[in-house]
């Protein structure tokens, strides 16, 4: 197959970039689209010229790192990773416009690879439970029931890509946090700190520039781990009891 | 160059079952008000580099860790599937330590290290409790209580599990406690920063020059303690289930410094991953090895049979691992299922468009239990699958074949997980200790939260406790080590060939899957000794890095990765060569049984490997640390 490939260029953050057209020809159907990238890379520097910088590893839609925009589309055409989207999802012959993920919190590092560093620091404000290494007790002493371990699983699957905030016309990150924050908080591990953690959480979410909720619902449908919208209802109704309970506690300190 | 090494594991006495406990009892401690005052770097943030962070920065040491990718929660253990195992006998199946222990042992086909992996096994109850308690979601029986599974090569159910995610929930409750260390003010995370080399005054690690990966700057970071968490090496085979930019250069590097290199011929090919499909394939994907418990492993009985596998009737299909392991069956450990599958392809039994396939096929499962049932327990399996193949395994059994997965070889260490330099500690699976030369499913996990959790943040406290006066990053050997870490930049930019870098690397790993792969000859590995030699010469005069050194460069990053990848290759063809025996994943074709087992040599190499770097272009030295089998009777695995 063939394709045009109209791509992102930006030599280093603040610059500003501009779009290159590069052609991607004989490219197999069965190649992933980052395998189609890499062929490209492997002839551009065969031929003298810059390959192009997109970040990736595990290469099986877990680890997070991919984080293109294709056709305006974060990760691509399907709902996946970019490296499982496959070339045959595409028409040969077609114009593809490859870009980083949009957001003003993710500069661009170079090319197609941006910063994602204000997710780590919505996790480090609060995503964990505290608790350091050493005698824990016995587990089954604590039952949680399946419905509850669902729960808490189908949104602790998020790999973390951002591809909710890129989607989200608002550049909001609630999908990502809601599904922390969903996590923890169902888990009777999670209910020390339950209140604390989506106050500070949220709190960090805004000081990071991400935007709010206006229930677009385009972040679930970016997901590639089809992360329910429902984890922002969760985290709505989390924060506000948090933010209640937060106040009650107050007025009696006061009181006292 | 003359032998320098001994090898001493610095094994406690004393009986099996109280090593770990009188070595605890008798280690230095440092007083918690000094250990803010102590730096410990850890490089690699996966299960064993985040678990050590964690807890390290928990007791109050300055951490710095450091990790290539964009962020800590990227590193490849994220990708592993199955589950960890734990000896907490919750299926009531008379599990215990000893059992555990046992089933590792002869695993690894007798070639790991017994009080290592006692300690290994003492430990793995506590790692899942652990990890609980950071809510990670295993999944739960009805009642609420911890679900298990059986996994490949044993006979109890031990192995817990979150569906088949479990390497991304347990890594992700890793480095949320290592989060929680960074906002505590403990840790601090150098992301996208590369470990080039290790730092070493009188012989002893005092930090590493690190590369930041986003301006090209280097940096000096001094400590008084060094741990690799660097992961495997597997991806000296260009394709494997790896992740792209995994990578032997932290190890490498410290091994040019004066680590030794144990058994690193010792490679795991899994099973169970999808066949590759065209030359432009840039990985292998693993698919779990639970789907050998529901999922039947054939090939037709007949050579290049073209009816769809529904079609070919039960008497004309070849049950292979059932048939030859009557007491295993598809449950055998990886490496009899990998070399079963490639003997049956190399008969020309094998399916596909390559013929390098073999079916696994739920159709019994569904037909059974459900499909419901199949979905619970597989759904994420099989969507990956049909994602990646368009084909749906509910309908069609599932096409696999074997691929590199896993060094069990890595850095020598002794019982403290320490290299042969000092104060340069090695956890995970960048050390060599644990697996023997073939690692159980469910393992690797276990392993390496095992050595980050429990066992390095008190050894390295013992070192510290041990160590002499502070150095920092001014000393005379930190600009030393810097200005060498950029000649050998400047001189893989000056190269200025024609060449990519990725475009060698796939060389290179053709001629170690062929040579050094699944199965191994004298004749082979020398011929592939050769090739690498030419590798080498058509890499350091052909090799093109695009860019400069001074910016974000990925073709540089890699350049560098693939130069000691083809160091590494050598020395695994120069071990797979001395061991003239069959153990584990490592399989000399002169040395077989008459039925085509492997057959180990235990007079001659119940031993360790460990490799003494032999300088530019010399070469390097073999060193022995004899195996002794005191508490486990060195035996013939049989999986019949």
């Amino acid at each position: 197959m063939n394709f045009t490939l109209q791509i992102w260029r930006q030599d280093r953050p603040g610059d500003s970039g501009r779009y290159e057209t590069i052609e991607a020809h004989e490219i197999d159907a069965e190649a992933s689209f980052l395998e189609m990238l890499d062929q490209v890379n492997e002839r551009l520097i065969a031929q003298g010229s810059r390959a192009v910088a997109f970040d990736s590893d595990c290469r099986e839609g877990i680890c997070g790192a991919c984080s293109l925009t294709i056709d305006g589309l974060p990760h691509g055409p399907q709902q996946v990773t970019t490296c499982q989207t496959y070339m045959r999802d595409f028409r040969d012959g077609q114009t593809i416009r490859v870009e980083p993920f949009r957001n003003n919190a993710f500069p661009v590092m170079r090319d197609l690879v941006t910063d994602r560093g204000a997710l780590d620091r919505i996790i480090q404000s609060g995503g964990y439970i505290s608790t350091s290494t050493g005698p824990q007790p016995e587990p089954n002493a604590m039952p949680v029931s399946p419905e509850v371990q669902t729960t808490a699983m189908d949104a602790a699957i998020c790999i973390g890509c951002g591809a909710c905030v890129a989607a989200c016309p608002n550049g909001a990150a609630m999908l990502f946090t809601g599904a922390k924050v969903t996590h923890l908080n169902s888990l009777p591990q999670g209910q020390a700190e339950r209140g604390d953690r989506v106050r500070s959480m949220v709190h960090q979410m805004d000081a990071e520039g991400f935007g709010g909720c206006t229930n677009f619902g385009e972040c679930s449908l970016a997901c590639p781990q089809e992360i329910s919208i429902d984890v922002i209802g969760t985290l709505n109704r989390e924060y506000r009891k948090a933010v209640r309970d937060e106040k009650k506690a107050s007025k009696k300190m006061v009181a006292q | 160059m003359s032998s320098t090494f001994t090898l001493d594991a610095k094994i406690p006495a004393g009986p099996i079952e109280g090593k770990w406990n009188s070595w605890l009892d008798a280690h230095r401690l440092v007083g918690p008000r000094n250990r803010a005052s102590h730096t410990v770097i850890v490089v690699g943030t996966g299960l064993a580099g985040a678990s050590a962070a964690a807890s390290l920065a928990a007791q109050g040491y300055r951490v710095k860790s450091f990790c290539f990718q964009d962020s800590a929660r990227r590193a490849h253990s994220i990708a592993a599937q199955g589950g960890i195992n734990a000896a907490k006998d919750y299926a009531n199946e008379g599990d215990s330590i000893r059992r555990l222990f046992v089933d590792t042992i002869r695993g690894g086909d007798f070639r790991a290290r017994e009080a290592n992996v006692w300690r290994l096994a003492e430990l793995s109850a506590n790692i899942v409790d652990q990890a609980v308690a950071q809510g990670v979601p295993f999944n739960r029986e009805y009642g609420g209580q911890l679900a298990t599974r059986s996994f490949g090569g044993v006979l109890v159910q031990r192995t817990f599990y979150s569906r088949g995610q479990t390497g991304q929930q347990l890594l992700l409750g890793a480095y949320s406690a290592l989060q929680h260390q960074v906002a505590s003010g403990n840790a601090k995370i150098y992301n996208r920063h590369e470990m080039l080399d290790v730092v070493t005054v009188d012989g002893e690690a005092r930090g590493i020059i690190a590369r930041n990966l986003v301006t090209g700057e280097l940096e000096r970071h001094a400590a008084d303690a060094v741990v690799l968490a660097s992961g495997g090496y597997t991806n000296v085979y260009y394709l494997s289930t790896n992740a792209m930019n995994s990578n032997v250069t932290a190890a490498w590097r410290a091994h040019k410094r004066g680590a030794l290199m144990a058994n690193p011929c010792y490679t795991q090919i899994h099973p169970t991953c999808i066949p590759q499909s065209g030359e432009y394939q840039s990985k292998l994907t693993l698919m779990s090895e639970s789907l050998r418990n529901d999922g039947r492993v054939w090939v037709p009985r007949r050579g290049r049979d073209s009816r769809p596998p529904a079609q070919i009737p039960e008497a004309e299909r070849y049950y292979f691992l059932e048939e030859r392991y009557p007491a295993f069956g598809n449950l055998v450990p990886r490496d009899v299922a990998s070399r079963a599958a490639k003997i049956v392809c190399d008969e020309g039994l094998g399916v596909g468009g390559t013929g390098r396939g073999v079916y696994l096929d739920f159709r019994d499962a569904i037909d059974t239990v459900g499909r419901a049932t199949v979905q619970g327990k597989y759904g994420n399996l099989f969507d990956m699958y049909h994602r990646i193949t368009a084909e749906d395994p509910y309908e069609t059994p599932m096409m696999i074949y074997p691929a590199p997965h896993y060094a069990m070889g890595g850095l020598w260490v002794d019982y403290e997980l320490q290299t042969t330099i000092d104060g340069l500690f090695a956890v995970g699976e960048a050390n060599f200790s644990d697996h023997g030369a073939n690692r159980l499913g469910a393992s690797a996990m276990m392993q390496c939260l095992a050595d980050g959790y429990f066992i390095v943040p008190h050894t390295v406290t013992n070192h510290i406790a041990r160590r002499g006066g502070i150095v920092d990053d001014r000393h005379e050997a930190f600009e030393r080590t810097e200005q060498e870490v950029q000649d050998r930049i400047a001189r893989l930019i000056n190269v200025n060939g024609t060449t990519a870098p990725q475009v060698i690397h796939r060389e290179l790993g053709n001629v170690m899957l062929d040579k050094c792969g699944m199965s191994r000859t004298a004749e082979g590995l020398t011929e592939a000794i050769e090739r690498i030699h030419q590798i080498r010469d058509e890499f350091w005069n052909d090799v093109r890095v695009d860019g400069r050194a001074d910016e974000l460069n990925q073709s540089l990053e890699l350049a560098g990765r693939v130069a000691d990848f083809i160091e590494l290759a050598e020395v695994m063809c120069l071990d797979a060569l001395k061991r003239e025996e069959s153990a584990g994943g490592h399989f000399r074709e002169e040395h077989q049984t008459p039925d085509g087992e492997a057959l180990r040599d235990d007079d001659r190499f119940a031993s360790v490997t460990a490799w003494e770097y032999g300088g530019e272009g010399g070469m390097p030295v073999a060193h022995e640390e004899p195996l002794e089998f005191e508490n486990v009777k060195l035996a013939t695995r049989s999986y019949k």
